[in-house]
Order: structure tokens, then C-alpha cells, then sequence
């Protein structure tokens, strides 16, 4: 193993305030063992556990000489395994071995082209506190973010966070999203989070097919390695005037795109202007989004709301959104995820529409037809899927009784 | 000192500081006998006539009372962690030569970790009230020289009527007072609201001290502490650093883990049927439960229904409840905010009560057992629903009882706890110590869950079809362990030395607290 000359490696946080973090620092020496001090305000409760947990690492990095510090405010073992990690990587970083935990079995679930994805909701990858009950919140997706909330000294230690998290953190059946870097370092992050069953990556900056194809490309690469055959999809996100003109050929790239969607702080500072709460500004590229994305039969998801103190302002935005066509929004507050859902609740006009399309289905299916018709339109599977979408969250807000088919047949 | 088995299987000493205890016996099952203690006769002519009780400064109305080695001195924690007074009053002490003192507050807080070099030096022998913070580590670590007892509030009132603790010199921070000792919280630049706390301090005490930083002509009204009960009145620049006096904790939680709890309070309180008109409750003082008290508020509003009372630690939650008349009465403990002082000053329906009306047990019957539904704090809890208040899972005193186990007498006692914090995971198989049993404590309410007591199988039928997320406690230990990284390990402590202990409501000792091995 080839050794850099950095004496020191370190990774993670400490000062005041933090918590569910640890800083780790490795000092390789010569010939005197290993060296390991721990302050953690957990000592009493999970000393021996912070203590074998570091051994147990040293041992797989053969790493068999070093002063070792661990400061810890509570971090969970994914947590100190990933800092650790990063440590270790930035004394040694050809050192190709990772350390894995295994994968969580509640996190082995798949994901669909099609999912409802109303509320995707932001968590900075390199802050660990945020990952754990992120799923608690009920959001439709989660996206673990190496991009922008992540700083750039800290780009590399979030990757090893992001692949842990991936790996131990439940996140309650949320969809698995992973916000690459602008490529070409984005192409470097799908190698820490391709091989542990994330669902979708997001795209960043994209303004042509050539990003996609070339991210496309590479998961491809990742996934044969790891004889990976689960399908993992494509979230462009649009925060150009050069993106929006390339709608149709980024659209269409690859059909793994599940959605597009638009980043409205970067769009506005480049055309050049203000973000306002009213959005006329963005109109236009807001609809080309939607234009986009419905005329290849895919989603279009709106940007964040940015304020997370203004509750009624993210209902009025969110209810836009739904009126130009958009099926979700992003969210970076977990307070958030509750009005976005209630503002994308199907009105009783649509309610009534999914109760025809599904009755006329189940009619259907009677006879052993999967398509038949209402009215002058057709009914197939995808269009009963979205109405019974439909129904699922009308009984979920309360709008419909939970036993109205049984009562309508 | 011999350690014995309680009724429900703690280790208690059986004499503390030289007095016998008597171990816990199990709830409601102890019941004193005897006379309630009485105060010495005083003769007014022993008093000035014209009702000048003034002083000249603290250290001679010590003296005039009488002050020497191993009396009990007794304060209230109205001001918080802003109460520079006591800080003063022990310095003053401890010029004049004094020690061996029992210090008897109603609370402590970090600010008075200022005594901590009095403890050191003998100045004080032992607290008997709440140690926190920087007092509870100093001893948890077994410096302290006697040992710690800590009471509920209602426990307090009633050791002192009880003659359990007799309080040789009682001071009272006022911030308005007059010259013949009348006192109230209401006004001045230390106002901090009722004086509850202090009441069965100036009605036993033999001596009491009142000590205000607002000296008004007689009469100051009201009168909460009456100036016939009164010694001395001195007056001083300052009571404290009124910045602190009001407390930090009553701001409503910005977590969203914790919002979402509260959340769950309103749902289950809506579905469990006790959400309706004439009903009442009690919210602490914690972030997560006054954040429930907006959404309890909502619910309100769409059904149209009116609380009877609600039972304060009074913030401005409670405030606005009370003035958009969603509630008839707030029965307020103690103040915790500024609109709490306003309203209390301005609204007959603000109602100050003391813990002799609100939780006091050796009396004909108290205001706890009235409320509906009560939403409490807890370091920890076990998986048989016992309680803990007073230690941190590393074994270290972290905070007073307060009214905690007063409270438990509610109808519905919710426990209101993040399943863990950081990697210290609240629910656990044994709490580390025992401060409310597990038959008093309904429903547990975490982020990841709901979980009943299963002896409240009323509670359960009338939420078990709602949406809610309902668990057994062990289901939500076990997802718990499985984050945190398996079980944790116990705290080591020094089984021989035992450093405080925790009294019930009844005065019976209910758990020790033993010495950390640092």
C-alpha cells in the first residue's frame, strides 16, 4: 500500500453545538500499537462500543500503528464508521477497501418509474443528525445531498456519510435520492452510492443529453461491477436558461428519466434576476418544465419553497404548482412535507374522476378485460394506476370512505 | 446508614442525615398520622407599631434572626437561573463564619453553581431541593458532605407542614414588597408572577426574611405573601439578572422531530375522547409540551369547545388560550414568561394557587387528581412505564423533580420523549433512577410511536382504530437499540454511597441516587 506523506488524517465535526457527529483524528506512528483516546458524552453508555468499533476498523485497514482521538456528541456507528473512514482515506488514498456495514433489511425496498413523489425533502450530506428521522416525517422521497449544502472542504467526507447512511439509516420507505456534484466530480460520486440500493440520482445543472448520457453511462459501469440489476432512475434538475432551451433533448436522453425538475435559485441568478414569492419571473420556464415532462409522460417537479418559516406561503406556491401541472415540490424542512401533501390532495372533482376510471376497470376486469373505455377515452393500466393513486390519498386525507368500492358495486 | 429494599424493589437507606426514613410502600399506600406542624406564636407587639420592618441590610436581619451553625435556610427559585439573591445571601453567610447549613430551595440552577465553594468548605452540610446542572454533577460525584433529598413540589410544601423540615430562617425574593413585608411577583423589574412557593416557607419558618429590589408605600397589593408572617424587609439594588429570571425552556420547540410529537399529543387527546368541553389539562414547561398546546388549540377551535381550566406553569400559550376565551381559568403554579407575569397582573382569571391547593398529598384532596390530561417531560422511562426526572442515563442529577410527580395523579399522564437523544436511548429496561412508578404514567409519546400502558385498556379500545401510531414500548426500545448500535452499557456507580435520594409525594423514599465512579 502506497502511503501519503499528510501526517494527520482527520474527519468530522467538534466545538460547540454539535451533535450526533464525532471528529476522528489518526496519527500514524511507528511501532507502538495503537493509541486510541475517546471523550464522547455517551462514554458510560457506548465507550465499549465507540472502542471496538475503532479496533475493529484498524483491523480491516490494517492500520496497526496510530494515535487515534475520538471526540463524540452521540453519533451513531454509521457515523463514526464513515468519519473514521474518511480519516483513514485522506493518509491512504489509494486505498481501495471499504468498510461496510451491512445493508439494513428494512432498506432493501425498490422503487418505481411512476412513484408519487409530491414531497422530495433535502438533507445535507455531511450532517448526520438530519439523516435519522428524516423518515419519520412521512416525506415522499428523501435526497441525500452531496451538491450545494455541502461545503466544498467537506465534499469528500460526505461521501462516505452518504454511503453509510444508505446503507444503515431506515428511512421509513421513503424513495432513496442521491443529489450528485455537477459533473464531472458527480461521476465520482455515483461510485459511493450506485452499490447501495439508491433509487434515483439527481442531476444537477444539466443542460444538455450529454450529462445525462454520460451519468447513465457510468451507473451502468458501477452496476455491472456490482452485478446490480435493480433499476435506478434520473432526476435531471433545470437551473439554466440553456437547460430550458435543451428541454426536449435532456428529456429525452434516457428513459430512465423518472421526472424533470427546476432549481430556481440558479435559474434566477442566470438569467439575472430576483426570486420572488410570485414567480412570474420563472413562469416560462416553469411550464416548459411541465410542457417537457408531460409530453414524454413524466413527471414535473417544482423547486423547493425556500422559506421555511412561511407555511402559508408554501400552500399558495404549492397550489400553483399543482394548477400548471407539476406533481411535487422539493422541501428542505420536514415541517414542510405536511402542507405540500395536503396542497397536492385530489379535489373531489378529481376523486370522482378516479371512482369512474376505477369502476369502469373493475367492470372490466369482470368480463377479463385489462382496457376498456369512459366515455371517449380509453382506460388502460397506467391511467388506472394514477386513479387509483388517486383513491389511495383521498382515503389518506379523509376525503373517501376507506370501503367506497365495495359500497359502489 | 443500612440500605433496604422498598416496596418495589429500590435500595433505600433507612436513615438519612441522621433522621429515619421511611421506605416507599407502594402508591397510595402510606398515610401519616399525627398533628401538622405549627408555627411559633409571635406577639405583635414584639413588631414596630408603625409596620416598619426595614432593615438596613441583609447580614443584620440575618443576625436579628438569629442565624448560626446547622439551621436551615430556606429560598424559592421564582427567579431562575437569573437568582443572584441566593448567590448573595450565601456569600453573607459565609462572611459571617457560619456552617453546617441546610440549604432548602424550592429549585436550584446552573447560576447557583456560585455555591459550590460553600459546599466545599462546610458552609453548606446539604441541599434538600433540586440540584442541577453544575450542582447536580458536583453530586452525583459524591463531594457533596451530606446527603442530597429531593421532593416534588407538592412533597416540599408538605415535609414543612408536616414538620419533616423545619426552616429556621425562610428568605424571600419579592419584587415589590412594602415596608411591613406584604409581597407579591407582580410588579417591578424583577416581576416574575405568583409567589406560590414561597408560601409554606413564610407561614412556618421561624424566621423570615423578605428581601425586594421594589420597596412600595404600604399596602403593596396584592398581598401574595402576607407581612403578618414577616420579620425583616430589606431592600436591596437588585434580585437578580432579570434577563434569566424568565425561564428559557418555555419557547416552543422549532424541532420538527418534537413538533411531530406534539403533534401526536393533540391527535391521541382528540381520539382518546378527552378533548371536550369543561375538559382541563397541563402542559410542563418542556419545548414539546407547550408545542402541543397550538395544535390542541386548533382542534379546539373547529369543534367549538372550551377548557374549564388549564393548569400553568403559565407561559404565553396558556395566556392566549385564556384571552380568546378557550379556557375560563388558568390555575398557575408559577410564571414562566412575561405575558404569563402580565396576565396573572391583569386577569382575575389568572389565578395564582401554591403547592398546598395544587399538589399537596397530606391534605383533604388536591387540584392534580382533577385534571383531564397532564403532558410531562422524562430523562428516562422503562419498559414497565416507570419514570425517571432527576438523572441523566450517565447516572449524573441533571434536574429538580418539581411537580412532575404531583402531576402524575392526572387522568391521563402522557410522557411526551424523543426515543433518543443523540445515541442515549429514553426508553430502557430498569431506569437508572425512580422517580414516578409506572402505574401512574398512561401513555408514552415518541417521534417513532405511541405506546399505552396496558393497564389503561380504556385508553387503548378508544384509540386502537385510529390512525395513529401505536406500539408496545419494547417495539419502539428494540427499533431504538437498533439504531444506537445495540443496548446500551450501565453507568458504574459506588453501590456503598449513596448521595441523594428521591422522595414520593408522601414522603416515603421511593429510590437513592449513588455516587458516579468518574
Amino acid at each position: 500500500m502506497k502511503q501519503k506523506k499528510a501526517n494527520i488524517g482527520f474527519a468530522g465535526k467538534h466545538g460547540e453545538n454539535i451533535r450526533s457527529d464525532c471528529y476522528i483524528e489518526i496519527k500514524p506512528t511507528i511501532r507502538s500499537g495503537l493509541n486510541l483516546s475517546i471523550k464522547s458524552k455517551v462514554l458510560s453508555l457506548y465507550g465499549e462500543s465507540i472502542r471496538n468499533l475503532i479496533y475493529e476498523m484498524c483491523e480491516f485497514f490494517d492500520l496497526k500503528h496510530a494515535d487515534i482521538f475520538v471526540d463524540d456528541y452521540g453519533a451513531l456507528p454509521f457515523t463514526i464508521a464513515a468519519r473514521f473512514e474518511a480519516a483513514y482515506k485522506s493518509l491512504f488514498p489509494d486505498d481501495t477497501r471499504e468498510f461496510l456495514f451491512p445493508m439494513n433489511k428494512n432498506n432493501l425496498y425498490k422503487t418505481e418509474k411512476d412513484s408519487i413523489r409530491r414531497s422530495r425533502l433535502y438533507l445535507p450530506g455531511n450532517e448526520p443528525k438530519f439523516f435519522i428521522n428524516a423518515g419519520l416525517h412521512k416525506p415522499d422521497a428523501i435526497i441525500l445531498d452531496l451538491e450545494d449544502s455541502v461545503a466544498p472542504s467537506e465534499k469528500n467526507n460526505a461521501r462516505y456519510l452518504v454511503r453509510n447512511a444508505l446503507r444503515s439509516v431506515d428511512f421509513y420507505g421513503a424513495e432513496r435520492m442521491v443529489r450528485i456534484n455537477q459533473l464531472p466530480e458527480g461521476l465520482d460520486d455515483l461510485h459511493f452510492v450506485i452499490p447501495h440500493n439508491v433509487h434515483v440520482i439527481l442531476i444537477p445543472k444539466c443542460e444538455s443529453s450529454v450529462t445525462v448520457k454520460d451519468v447513465e453511462e457510468e451507473i451502468n459501469i458501477i452496476k455491472t461491477q456490482h452485478n446490480i440489476s435493480d433499476t435506478i432512475y434520473l432526476l435531471p434538475i433545470i437551473e439554466s436558461a440553456m437547460g430550458i432551451e435543451n428541454l426536449q433533448e435532456i428529456a429525452t436522453a434516457s428513459d430512465l428519466i423518472c421526472a424533470l425538475t427546476i432549481g430556481l435559485e440558479d435559474y434566477t441568478a442566470d438569467i439575472g434576476v430576483e426570486r420572488t414569492l410570485e414567480g412570474k419571473e420563472s413562469f416560462y420556464a416553469r411550464c416548459a418544465i411541465v410542457n417537457a415532462a408531460k409530453s414524454i409522460g413524466i413527471q414535473a417537479i417544482d423547486s423547493v419553497f425556500s422559506d421555511v418559516n412561511d407555511m402559508e406561503s408554501l400552500r399558495k406556491s404549492t397550489l400553483e404548482a399543482k394548477s400548471l401541472g407539476f406533481e411535487g415540490k422539493g422541501c428542505i424542512h420536514p415541517r414542510q412535507i405536511k402542507i405540500i401533501h395536503e396542497a397536492f390532495a385530489p379535489t373531489q372533482n378529481e376523486i370522482e374522476k378516479a371512482k369512474k376510471i376505477t369502476l369502469a376497470f373493475e367492470e372490466a376486469k369482470k368480463k377479463g378485460s385489462g382496457v376498456t373505455t369512459l366515455g371517449s377515452k380509453m382506460i388502460d393500466a397506467p391511467v388506472v394506476k394514477r386513479a387509483q393513486k388517486t383513491i389511495e390519498f383521498a382515503i389518506q386525507y379523509g376525503l373517501l370512505e376507506p370501503k367506497w368500492l365495495q359500497k359502489n358495486n | 446508614m443500612k440500605l433496604i429494599k422498598n416496596e418495589i424493589g429500590r435500595l433505600v437507606p433507612d436513615k438519612v442525615n441522621g433522621v429515619s426514613q421511611i421506605p416507599f410502600k407502594g402508591v397510595n399506600k402510606y398515610k401519616p398520622s399525627g398533628k401538622k406542624a405549627a408555627p411559633q406564636i409571635s406577639s405583635c407587639i414584639d413588631y414596630p407599631a408603625n409596620g416598619n420592618k426595614v432593615v438596613k441590610n441583609l447580614k443584620e436581619a440575618l443576625k436579628k434572626c438569629g442565624l448560626k451553625d446547622g439551621m436551615t435556610i430556606s429560598t424559592h427559585h421564582h427567579l431562575r437561573d437569573g437568582d443572584t439573591l441566593t448567590n448573595y445571601l450565601f456569600d453573607v453567610i459565609h462572611s459571617m463564619g457560619i456552617k453546617n447549613l441546610r440549604w432548602f430551595p424550592s429549585a436550584s440552577f446552573p447560576v447557583h453553581s456560585h455555591l459550590i465553594p460553600y459546599l466545599e468548605d462546610g458552609t453548606i452540610h446539604h441541599i434538600e431541593g433540586s440540584m442541577n446542572g453544575p450542582l447536580g454533577k458536583f453530586v452525583s460525584e459524591g463531594k457533596m458532605k451530606g446527603i442530597g433529598v429531593l421532593r416534588s413540589h407538592g412533597g416540599r410544601y408538605q415535609a414543612i407542614q408536616d414538620g419533616e423540615v423545619h426552616i429556621d430562617i425562610a428568605v424571600i425574593a419579592a419584587p415589590t414588597a412594602d415596608e411591613f413585608g406584604n409581597a407579591n411577583g407582580l410588579y417591578g423589574k424583577s416581576a416574575f408572577g405568583g409567589l406560590g412557593f414561597a408560601l409554606a416557607d413564610s407561614l412556618y419558618a421561624d424566621k423570615v426574611i423578605v428581601v425586594t429590589d421594589n420597596l412600595v408605600p404600604f399596602p403593596c397589593i396584592p398581598w401574595q405573601i402576607q407581612g403578618n408572617n414577616v420579620d425583616y424587609v430589606v431592600e436591596v439594588e437588585s434580585l437578580g439578572d432579570p434577563s434569566k429570571i424568565v425561564s428559557g425552556t418555555t419557547e416552543i420547540t422549532k424541532s420538527p422531530d418534537r413538533l411531530l410529537i406534539a403533534e401526536y399529543i393533540a391527535e391521541f387527546l382528540d381520539v382518546a375522547g378527552i378533548i371536550k368541553d369543561g375538559f382541563s389539562f397541563q402542559a410542563g414547561a418542556g419545548g414539546t409540551s407547550l408545542a402541543f398546546i397550538p395544535f390542541l388549540k386548533e382542534k379546539m377551535k373547529s369543534k367549538g369547545i372550551k377548557a374549564r381550566f388549564v393548569r400553568g406553569g403559565s407561559t404565553k400559550y396558556l395566556v392566549v388560550l385564556l384571552e380568546e376565551g378557550l379556557t375560563d381559568y388558568i390555575l398557575d403554579g408559577q410564571t414562566f414568561d412575561l405575558e404569563g407575569v402580565r396576565s396573572m397582573r391583569e386577569n382575575p382569571n389568572h389565578i395564582m394557587t401554591s403547592p398546598f391547593t395544587s399538589y399537596n398529598f397530606h391534605t383533604k384532596g388536591n387540584f392534580s387528581t382533577l385534571v383531564d390530561a397532564v403532558v410531562l417531560g422524562a430523562t428516562e422511562v422503562d419498559i414497565n412505564f416507570n419514570a425517571n426526572v432527576v438523572t441523566h442515563s450517565d447516572g449524573y442529577l441533571l434536574h429538580g423533580i418539581g411537580g412532575w410527580q404531583n402531576c402524575l395523579f392526572a387522568k391521563c399522564t402522557i410522557l411526551a420523549v424523543p426515543s433518543f437523544r443523540d445515541r442515549i436511548p429514553i426508553i430502557v429496561d430498569e431506569v437508572t433512577t425512580l422517580c414516578g412508578p409506572g402505574e401512574l404514567i398512561d401513555v408514552i409519546i415518541t417521534e417513532r410511536g405511541i405506546a399505552i400502558n396496558p393497564r389503561r385498556k380504556d385508553l387503548i379500545n378508544k384509540v386502537k382504530k385510529s390512525s395513529l401510531p401505536l406500539r408496545t414500548i419494547k417495539e419502539i426500545q428494540k427499533e431504538v437499540y437498533e439504531i444506537c448500535g445495540g443496548k446500551p452499557e450501565k453507568p458504574k456507580f459506588d453501590k456503598s454511597k449513596v448521595v441523594a435520594i428521591v422522595k414520593w409525594v408522601d414522603g416515603t423514599v421511593l429510590d437513592s441516587i449513588f455516587k458516579v465512579e468518574t
